[in-house]
């Protein structure tokens, strides 16, 4: 178990290190200077600005210098934000994604396994139908529509309060998180009540089902100890991803929310084409993506014994 | 009692029955795993239907153009996100021409002294009459005024905080003239006049009603073709307009057209590109999870690590990779990226359900048997995992449908004026209370495209289900 | 279903009355929350280029002078000063004080603009410092920061020589660059300088007293301000950061920010709200640049002249724009600017031309026959990310097919890779705006010259670079303004670019809070001599 886990974080590593390296590669060759503004500066300030960030060097030697830097844990000052270390945009913003995105995955898991299993259980009957259709709209409307009519929704509920009860945007209590991170988190939970659906359906006839109701026991404790068990497990192994996906990828809901998320750095860095807090924030989500799987990858031995970690 | 012995077997007697072909003939003919999939699926009420939409769909995209002869990027100015309507009437009128509005002689341009309050001013009227063109406004100067606001509403105001748009402004007591020109349409407009110091406003104004006719300017009528040679001279006479269906976008297009347009890219980048990414997927998963050890892992840390590379940054560079040059509509570059960078979640939720399948009884007996993996991986294990998978595909639609449109929200999508379902959300959502055909529209499109690959794919799943076949 | 009903039920709802809640202004404790576009990037003002950083900079910092409600120059820190062509000398208020209590002494200002000009600084706005004497030459590195024409006498006294007259200098020291910094607190802050709340000494009305990064930021009432009796907000919080209009607007209607700015898609919903709608003129101007490099057709006078008498600026400030406010483009010079003693566009009116797609034909003929082309090849319109710009540039694309036949070919950029597109001129054309630095004609008028940086397109004409000369060699307004109208002339006559319009924009403004000044030239809006009414 522990050589498993301690193998994994190992590759793990090594694939940061190639993540690190593609998107140092690749951020080189899209075109664009990153110390270009508005206004145009002479040559001699552009000199020492290239001087500052390191960029008067070759491409090796910047990679060379940014991997020393990267291993020692620093990645450096952000264009954008000059007096800004990119540790500190990380350090700041990353815990409010990670909230956000795991309140959101809450919702999402325990409503789509609750739904998806309950379809299964009325497979064709009016719950199912009901619940699906909804479904499909969770999924067929765009993130930014469902964000500007959540929002909606709550200037609406507080005028007709008349008292500003939900927050309409910003951040700092639990009701400031409520309507965000469920816009975030219904693409997610449409998703994963068709998985447990389907997923469900296909459990429902195994034999081991068959066996443990003609052993006579109660319909819920087969549903519990064997049904929703087994069929959990594709839910389990999209959640990984999407755990990275959600926390770092709520670019539109943190901006309609006015959140101060990492989601809204990382889209804006690779617009600004600021070199350092690009390497950052794909460096840290690369690594956080690549730990979320290995748990997940370790959870699912524990919940599925007939998946051996070897 | 017969006589036995009158019975003489011969040798006839024993001669081979011929088998009798018909009693044995099967009545149906033998039905493939696939032909039986078929036929359960079209029994499938549901999946038959959104089958038809599918088809329904591809029809509106490929033959739809060919009915509607508009083109999608034809700007109508006359008519600006004008909501689905009956075709329209405008009269026909000269080039506009410049008014260089009135300026009183008469009358002090600042008042001698500041006074505390002033009376509304009378007589507010249009100079001329009112068309979607121009509003010419006039109206007499009142004592003390050092200039005037202008504001229009499009319902009487109420009091002095509802006056509505403030238009723009004269500076000068004795500009009594204004003209509008902003977005004029043929509608009831209020218009408000509040007397000004020269800075600041006093609190009285006075209102009028006008109704604008709507015109069009005999250029434009030539230019596209509304009006036949001759008829040029025939001002003030009515014309029809085109007609648009559907209504128009904020630039006047025709959005039926668009629609048609926006579905050729939707459609493409929604169905082929998860269409090769989730075969990518099942095929690289299902290797990764049947053989599991060393090539499992090495085959999923590269996904772990095509998952974790940046997608707009390398949206971006396979934009360049591929030479889209400005104007091009960048759709391939696009689908590339798409199955290049989206692959690895089908790989690994199918991976995980290979492992799970893999050590059921069924596949060891097959192993026992002597099959080969490609055989098992085809025959038993891919088909076990095809309800995820359907669900995982279903799923891809929107999502790559929407990943275009969230790159158009990021001003990173097609290039314009090429135009998407996503994209064309993307606008719609800006005006959803004002001119909600724009939003509603293509987010019905979007809906339904998923809906119908929703029941299809269940619909599929029931069909090709060994088990559920069993169970009827 | 009944999450579609009510979806569909509020937004009925919707149309219905909303009344403002209170909560964004306190009258008791004179507090005000406004919502910020962005975190502000940069709060060191000797490097801020953004307009959320110079607005907050000009709550908590002050300058020489500043500007009244009016818009006229006032006292700041210095009580009065003297100029003439060669130099100016300002005397310093003996209670201009920082907000640790030390006084704001004439050294403040010397080590500012010295450490402003440094090549290591890398400003961009540096170059707004080069009337003083020497400050070109440094910045290009050529000599040290200590040898510029700026002395501190006394600790009151401030002495300016100047590189060549600039009538228009005591403007200048209300802008961010001229702020002044105290060198022991710098060098202490080092790196961290102006990263944080407490790593910025305030001379302002206001001082930060909290920022949040991305979230929020609150000023508080400088007590150390000298003129503080005229300041009557005790508390702004900034509370909220999104670029997003729509969501700035339900805060809005939810009472939680006390100003938003509108675009032509959410006005309509103001309306329906009966909420009092404002206008201002922001004092940019956009336009249609061309690129000038011989290897380019637009370099061709009559295909510019083509386009020049195709495009009605009032079809697109009226249809496109579509939102009260912007006024049809006319010139590189907006109305705004004063001339000799009136307006300059009313002393100087911009030329025109009215649209008249005959005569744009044929000078589309003579351009084909000057290029030796059977047509014209498609021209690559260079166009940044955002809404606005791209709707633009898609109805200058349907304009020009329909009026002239041109291809146009739509290429839109991120910011940065667009502006690395313009500096090595892969465009024929690009939409561009410019916004005033300062409060003079030459904030326009050297923008086309030719060793302008900003002259993305390579315009080189000797006749353009003569006229600005004239203006810069001056401090005559009447020689200066002359030169300006020629120059005025020379674009439209050359149509060295095309002038789409004005930019104006509309806003809500809490009706309880009165005072509030919207600004051409630095902080915009300005609260500070704001107060909430009962």
């Amino acid at each position: 178990m522990l050589a498993y886990t301690l193998k994994r974080l190992l590759a793990g590593a090594i694939t940061v290190w190639f993540i690190a390296t593609a998107t140092f590669i690749a951020m080189h060759q899209v075109p664009g200077d990153p110390l270009m503004n508005d206004k145009a500066v002479s040559a001699e300030i552009r000199k020492n600005l290239e001087q500052k960030y390191g960029l008067d060097k070759s491409a090796t030697e910047q990679y060379f210098i940014f991997m020393g830097n990267m291993l020692r844990g620093d990645f450096g000052i952000s264009f954008t934000q000059q007096n800004r270390r990119v540790n500190d945009i990380i350090r700041d913003h990353f815990p409010v994604s990670a909230t956000l995105g795991l309140l959101a995955i809450f919702f999402a898991a325990t409503g789509g396994v609750l739904w998806g299993a309950l379809t299964a259980i009325y497979r064709n009957r009016m719950p199912d139908i009901i619940i699906m259709f909804l479904v499909i709209l969770g999924i067929s409307v765009p993130s930014f529509v469902f964000a500007a009519l959540g929002q909606l929704l709550l200037v609406n509920i507080n005028s007709m309060l008349g008292q500003s009860l939900i927050p309409v945007a910003g951040w700092g209590t639990f009701a400031h998180m409520l309507m965000p991170s469920l816009v975030l988190g219904l693409g997610t939970m449409a998703f994963l009540t068709r998985l447990m659906r389907s997923s469900m359906l296909e459990v429902v006839n195994e034999d081991y089902i068959k066996t443990a109701r003609a052993k006579g026991l109660s319909p819920v404790r087969i549903f519990f100890r064997h049904q929703l068990r087994n069929a959990i497990l594709p839910v389990i192994t999209v959640l990984g991803p999407q755990i990275a996906a959600i926390t770092t990828g709520g670019f539109v809901v943190e901006l309609v929310f006015a959140i101060p998320g990492l989601g809204r750095y990382f889209v804006q860095a690779v617009q600004q084409l600021d070199y350092t807090v690009i390497m950052g924030t794909t460096v840290f989500y690369g690594a956080f993506l690549v730990f979320m799987v290995i748990l997940v990858d370790i959870i699912y031995g524990f919940v599925d014994p007939r998946v051996r970690l070897e | 009692m017969t006589d036995t012995t009158s019975f003489q077997p011969t040798h006839e007697d024993f001669a081979r029955v011929k088998a009798n072909l018909s009693i044995e003939q099967i009545s149906r003919p033998s039905l493939s795993y696939w032909q039986d999939a078929w036929v359960r699926l079209k029994k499938n009420t549901r999946a038959t239907i959104s089958l038809y939409i599918v088809i329904a769909l591809a029809a509106f995209t490929l033959l739809g153009p060919v009915f509607w002869q508009v083109d999608s990027s034809l700007q109508d100015l006359n008519q600006i996100s004008q909501a689905p309507s009956l075709p329209k009437t405008a009269a026909l009128v000269g080039a506009y021409k410049r008014w260089d509005g009135i300026i009183l002689e008469d009358f002090p341009v600042e008042p001698e002294a500041y006074v505390e309050s002033v009376t509304p001013v009378a007589e507010l009227r249009a100079f001329e009459a009112a068309t979607t063109q121009q509003v010419r406004l006039i109206w007499n100067p009142t004592v003390g005024a050092g200039g005037y606001n202008i504001y229009r509403n499009q319902r009487a105001p109420e009091d002095f905080n509802d006056l509505g748009l403030p238009l723009g402004s004269t500076y000068g007591g004795n500009e009594v003239s204004y003209e509008d020109r902003l977005s004029l349409e043929s509608r009831d407009y209020y218009y408000s006049i509040v007397p000004t110091d020269g800075y600041d406003e006093y609190e009285v104004f006075t209102v009028t009603e006008i109704t604008p006719r709507m015109i069009i300017t005999v250029s434009d009528a030539r230019d596209r073709n509304l009006i036949s040679a001759g008829e040029e001279d025939n001002l003030g006479q009515e014309i029809r307009l085109e007609f648009h269906p559907f209504g128009t976008d904020y630039l006047g297009r025709d959005m039926l057209a668009r629609l048609m347009e926006g579905a050729r890219v939707s459609l493409f980048i929604g169905i082929v590109a998860p269409f090769i990414y989730v075969i990518f997927g099942i095929i690289y998963g299902g290797f990764a999870g049947y053989f599991g050890g060393r090539l499992d892992v090495l085959l999923m840390r590269f996904a772990d690590f095509v998952v974790a590379l940046p997608f707009l940054l390398f949206m971006i560079l396979f934009k360049i990779a591929f030479g889209i040059g400005p104007g091009e509509s960048g759709i391939f570059p696009m689908l590339v990226a798409l199955i290049l960078l989206l692959w690895p979640a089908t790989a690994r939720l199918v991976r995980g359900q290979v492992l799970q399948i893999r050590e059921q009884g069924y596949i060891e007996a097959a192993k026992l048997l002597g099959a080969k993996p490609h055989y098992l991986i085809l025959r038993h294990i891919i088909p076990n995992t095809m309800g995820v998978i359907l669900v995982t595909l279903t799923f891809a639609v929107p999502a790559a449908i929407f990943t275009e449109a969230f790159l158009s929200f990021i001003g990173m999508g097609v290039a314009p004026p090429t135009p998407s379902w996503g994209s064309m959300c993307n606008e719609g959502v800006k005006t959803m209370l004002s001119h909600p055909h724009e939003l509603i529209f293509p987010a019905t499109f979007i809906s339904v495209t998923v809906l119908a690959f929703n029941l299809l794919g269940d619909g599929l799943t029931e069909a090709l289900d060994s088990r559920m076949r069993s169970r009827e | 279903m009944k999450f579609v009903l009510a979806v569909v039920l509020l937004l009925l709802i919707q149309a219905a009355n909303a009344e403002v809640d209170a909560t964004s202004v306190d009258f008791k404790s004179q507090t005000i929350t406004i919502a910020l576009t962005q975190e502000p990037p940069q709060l060191n003002g000797m490097k801020a280029t953004d307009q959320v950083s110079i607005t907050i900079l000009g709550h908590v910092m002050e300058g020489l002078v500043r500007y009244d409600r009016r818009g006229n120059v006032v006292p700041g820190v210095a009580e009065r000063w003297e100029i003439d062509d060669k130099s100016a000398t300002f005397w310093l208020r003996e209670d201009a004080r920082w907000s640790d209590g030390s006084p704001v002494t004439a050294h403040d200002f010397v080590f500012a603009w010295q450490t402003g000009l440094a090549p290591t600084t890398a400003s961009e706005y540096a170059f707004i410092l080069y009337p003083v004497k020497n400050g070109e030459a440094i910045n290009r590195g050529e000599m040290d920061p200590s040898q510029l024409g700026v002395f501190a006498e006394d600790d009151r006294t401030l002495r300016i020589e100047f590189a060549r007259p600039t009538g228009y200098f005591v403007k200048l020291t209300a802008f961010i660059s001229y702020f002044p910094v105290r060198e022991k607190f710098f060098k202490l802050k080092g790196d961290r300088f102006a990263a944080d709340a407490t790593d910025l000494l305030y001379n302002g009305p206001f001082k930060l007293t909290e920022w949040t990064h991305s979230a929020s930021l609150k000023m508080v009432k400088n007590d150390n301000y000298w003129d503080r009796d005229k300041v009557h907000l005790n508390v702004i919080n900034a509370d909220y950061i999104t670029a997003d209009t729509r969501a700035r607007l339900n805060l809005f209607i939810d009472g939680k920010i006390v100003h938003t700015r509108l675009d032509g898609e959410t006005y309509k919903d103001a309306l329906t709200q009966r909420f009092r709608i404002r206008r201002f003129s922001t004092g940019s101007v956009f336009f249609l640049e061309y690129n000038h490099r011989p290897e380019r057709v637009t370099r061709n006078r009559n295909l510019r002249k083509a386009i020049q008498l195709a495009f009605d600026p009032n079809e697109m400030v009226n249809k496109v724009l579509a939102t009260p406010g912007n006024l049809p483009g006319a010139s590189l010079f907006p109305i705004w600017l004063n001339g000799v003693e009136d307006k300059f566009r009313r002393e100087y009116p911009a030329p025109v031309s009215d649209v008249d797609v005959k005569k744009a034909n044929q000078y589309l003929e003579t351009a084909k026959r000057e290029l030796n082309l059977e047509s014209i090849p498609p021209l690559v319109m260079l166009s940044s990310d955002s809404p606005t710009a791209a709707k633009q540039s898609e109805y200058m694309q349907g304009l020009l097919k329909a009026k002239l036949g041109l291809d146009i070919k739509i290429d839109i950029q991120t910011f940065k890779q667009r502006l690395a597109k313009m500096t090595s001129g892969d465009f024929d054309m690009v939409t561009a705006g410019w916004g005033p630095d300062f409060d003079d004609v030459m904030t326009f008028g050297d923008l086309f010259a030719s060793w302008n940086l900003n002259n993305r397109g390579r315009y080189s004409n000797p006749a353009y670079d003569s006229q600005v000369r004239i203006a810069m060699g001056s401090s005559i307004p009447k020689i200066r303004m002359d030169a300006m109208g020629e120059l005025q002339k020379i674009i439209h006559d050359d149509s060295v670019v095309l002038a789409q319009y004005e930019q104006g924009v509309i806003y809500l403004m809490h009706p309880k809070l009165k005072g509030v000044v919207r600004r051409v030239i630095g902080a915009d809006p300005d609260y500070t001599y704001a107060r909430v009414v009962k």
